[in-house]
């Protein structure tokens, strides 16, 4: 079954996410101009730099669960937009699912972003193919799951898992809004990246390169968003 | 007698609204507010972790009434339900009123000690009395 992803690196993964959001806030608000209110890069950034904080306040925290729910937490209390409820309840619901404790196998780690996205789909009732976040997290998943199927290993099933959300980010140009405030402009939406698409994309990208990489760092980024 | 709570995008909105309809409101009802985030007021954007806090700060027995503007607000207010413990979610409504008037309905309703249901009956109803009736 290979190593497990320990808790190190799951907090590897979560610095590395704030930051590429952070990096990022531009051209995420770019998005959000076109087809939304122009905030999404501000919520995020504002949820990232409180997120940081609490991964330093935090640093002992040896409980996977534990530590999904206090970035959880934070990020309900500091994204505000659609995002903060999304996120909050991504990670909450990922928080719920079976771990070692410190560690978890190739399985649990599949089954941790599985239950965020039931989670984030209960929460936002949005499907597929309606231009929001979903489009990126649900292929990625379903990407997960094909390849540990297959019995490949965590690398290939992360970076699997990074470009099917790469292909369904760019999914999004095409299709019109059904949900979120892009919805309001129907079928103008078309032509434009989904905002909340493109940073859930992040996700993805940092997760492949963090929680696969064992030592100190790991910082292979492919800018492609 | 059944509390109150305004949600609001806008600290300032939700504050605004919470003395319209405080002032329609004996001093029975119950009524607290969570506009904003938590983390920083000046913020537009709604907080389930707030809005968990002001539901605890007017809890009545009687049950709690949540009314919100736009949007993300109804799944914030959602997240805060799930929260509760499970006896006083079931207390808890999420109202579709619209809400400013849904508000000042609501506030005067529960001040006549009417329950929760009726409370949001009467609120829902608001979005259904003309305001202007145009060309008269
Ligand atoms: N119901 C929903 N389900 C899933 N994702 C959604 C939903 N509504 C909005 N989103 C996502 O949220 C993003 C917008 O986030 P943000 O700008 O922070 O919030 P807001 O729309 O409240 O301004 C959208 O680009 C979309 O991906
Ligand atoms: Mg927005």
């Amino acid at each position: 079954m290979g190593r497990e992803i320990t808790i190190f690196q799951f907090r590897r993964w979560l610095l590395a996410y704030a930051a590429r959001i952070i990096e990022n806030e531009s051209h995420l608000t770019e998005l959000d101009t076109a087809i939304g209110d122009a905030d999404h890069g501000v919520n995020m950034r504002r949820g990232m730099e409180k997120l940081q904080e609490r991964l330093q306040e935090d640093a002992q925290t040896e409980d996977i669960g534990t530590f999904l729910r206090s970035v959880a937490m934070t990020l309900i209390s500091a994204v505000g937009g659609a995002a903060g409820p999304l996120y909050g309840t991504f990670f909450l619901r990922a928080a719920t699912s079976p771990t070692n404790g410190r560690s978890v196998d190739l399985i649990q780690l599949t089954q941790m972003f599985r239950y965020g996205l039931d989670g984030l789909q209960q929460r936002g009732k949005a499907q597929a193919d309606d231009k929001t976040m979903i489009d990126t997290i649900q292929p990625a998943v379903e990407a997960m799951e094909a390849a540990l199927a297959a019995r490949q290993s965590a690398a290939v099933v992360l970076a699997a898992a990074r470009q099917a959300a790469h292909l369904g980010m760019k999914h999004t140009i095409e299709i019109e809004a059904k949900k979120g405030r892009a919805s309001y402009l129907g079928p103008h939406s078309i032509g434009h990246q989904d905002p909340g698409a493109t940073s859930a994309y992040f996700l993805f990208e940092t997760a492949a390169e963090a929680l696969t990489t064992f030592n100190s760092s790991g910082n292979s980024s492919e800018r492609a968003a | 007698m059944i509390g109150l709570v305004i949600v609001s995008h806008s600290a300032k909105l939700a504050q605004g609204v919470y003395e319209l309809a405080a002032q329609m409101a004996g001093d029975q009802v119950g009524i607290s507010q969570a506009g904003g985030l938590a983390d920083d007021c000046e913020a537009l954007g709604t907080d389930a972790q707030k809005i968990l806090s002001a539901i605890e700060e007017v809890w009545r027995q009687d049950g709690v009434l949540v009314l919100m503007d736009v949007g993300s607000a109804v799944m914030s207010a959602e997240m805060a339900l799930e929260m509760l413990p499970e006896e006083r979610r079931q207390k808890c409504l999420l109202s579709n009123a619209p809400l400013v008037e849904g508000a000042i309905v609501a506030a005067l309703h529960a001040g006549l000690g009417e329950p929760l249901q009726a409370v949001n009956a009467a609120a829902e109803s608001a979005l259904s009395v003309p305001k202007y009736c145009r060309g008269q």
